[in-house]
């Protein structure tokens, strides 16, 4: 190869324009690495081009640098930020859901089992509390006894069976102050369905009975007193089986028990 | 001048090596650029995507196919005409005359330290008109040697020789 004709011919400032085909350019560029008169050549046509495009530059841009450095830091950062979070994110995003929808069952389940706790809590409360209430009200009817039982106004008046029913028996406590009569009728049998004990007061002469009520719900009584209301001068008690609702005068040949008050 | 190991170590990623090689080309690629937009501002923005795309693709220059300087002289040149292409510069540039780099450089009063002012602007005055357009298609335009043989109606060896002549004047008005 002729290399002063190869350098005059004047290939190698088109090869440095970028003018040339590829193949043209990739033969140059192995002459250049073999010659290195041909590379000095292009160096020098490089420069001189270098120099008259820079002279066409507004100003040196020199003073872009930070900026595109800035921007090369951006991309970086995107590009790091990118990898690292379709990596971690993703599947730590995943991971989160699908514990979440785990948890998300558990506390379905959770829930759901807490209100059914939370409603046989509430339940057993509400009999707690009915059962409280009626032994509040219990004590206080024993207490209310107890008073009735010490109290010197209070007559007890022994009710004894009749032919009805030998073995009934049956105690009044009377209080003639308060005008209220307590009948202890534990000793009553059970009522038969449809018929209800009725209480009398009677005067014996002439015989006169005044009822003063009914012993109502007789078998879910627990302790059997039931407490009414007398303002008669009564000289005798007595209680009759009586048809449901009771009646205006007692039915004498179904008299339980009967008993006379002692003379004061 | 092509600095070899530079461009290897911008190959590898290193930044400081990119810093040096901005510092090397960007007022010629930005000389370039300017050539072709016309715009000081879209000017700045194209070689900023040119040297952003230098630092992401340096992976892909490779020696056997031409000088670094040229690899960067495309980038810079399709990222110009892309951009005078499109719309937005249309609707910009419409009444403005395309000035060559020969206009550019008449009207140029402040050079920068780098170049030679001097050698440049006797240059200019002794310019022929086949240079002016020689160098105008084949350095600044990027046209190839077959398109500028077609353009300027010259036969292919001309093109070679004759602008061979014009860039042996330029370096003699800069060594001066």
């Amino acid at each position: 190869m002729d290399i002063e004709e190869y350098i005059s011919s004047g290939i190698l400032e088109l090869y440095v324009y970028g003018a040339l085909t590829e193949e043209e350019s990739r033969e140059v560029s192995k002459a250049l690495k073999e010659h290195p008169e041909i590379r000095k050549e292009v160096e020098e046509i490089e420069h001189a081009l270098q120099q008259l495009s820079s002279a066409a530059a507004p100003y040196n841009p020199d003073v872009l640098l930070s900026s595109i450095k800035e921007k090369l830091a951006d991309k970086d950062v995107i590009r790091i930020e990118r990898k690292s979070k379709t990596k971690w994110v993703s599947y730590i995003g995943w991971a989160a859901s699908i514990v979440l929808l785990i948890g998300l069952f558990f506390l379905i389940g959770d829930n759901n089992e807490l209100r059914e706790q939370l409603n046989s809590e509430k339940a057993r409360t509400a009999r707690m509390e009915q059962q409280i209430a009626d032994a509040r009200d219990d004590a206080e009817k024993t207490r209310e006894l107890l008073a009735v039982l010490r109290d010197k106004d209070v007559s007890r008046i022994q009710l004894q069976g009749q032919n009805v029913a030998p073995e009934a028996y049956a105690t009044v406590y009377w209080n003639k102050n308060e005008n209220k009569a307590y009948i202890d009728a534990k000793d009553l049998p059970e009522p038969p369905r449809g018929k209800v004990y009725q209480v009398w007061s009677l005067k014996l002469e002439p015989l006169t009975p005044t009822s003063i009520g009914l012993l109502d719900e007789f078998s879910s009584d627990e302790n059997k007193i039931f407490t009414l209301e007398n303002a008669n001068q009564s000289e005798a008690f007595g209680i009759t089986l009586e048809p449901e609702g009771g009646s205006e005068s007692p039915t004498m040949d179904q008299l339980y028990v009967l008993g006379a008050v002692a003379a004061p | 001048m092509q600095q070899d190991g530079l461009i290897l170590e911008l190959q590898k990623g290193n930044q400081r090596a990119f810093e040096r090689i901005y510092e090397f080309y960007s007022e010629s690629i930005y000389g370039i650029i300017y050539s072709i937009v016309h715009d000081e501002k879209v000017a700045e923005e194209i070689l900023q995507d040119v040297f952003l795309k230098i630092w992401e693709n340096s992976a892909s220059y490779n020696s056997d196919k031409g000088r670094f300087f040229t690899w960067i002289l495309n980038i810079a040149r399709n990222a110009s005409i892309d951009q005078i292409r499109s719309k937005s510069h249309k609707n910009k540039q419409k009444n403005l005359k395309a000035d060559n780099f020969v206009d550019i450089l008449e009207n140029k009063s402040h050079f920068s330290a780098k170049t030679d002012a001097i050698g440049i602007k006797k240059y200019i005055d002794i310019l022929k008109p086949v240079c002016k357009k020689l160098i105008d298609l084949l350095f600044f335009k990027g046209f190839t040697q077959k398109e500028t043989a077609e353009e300027l109606e010259m036969p292919l060896g001309t093109v070679k020789t004759k602008n061979r002549a014009c860039i042996n004047k330029l370096r003699e008005m800069l060594v001066e």
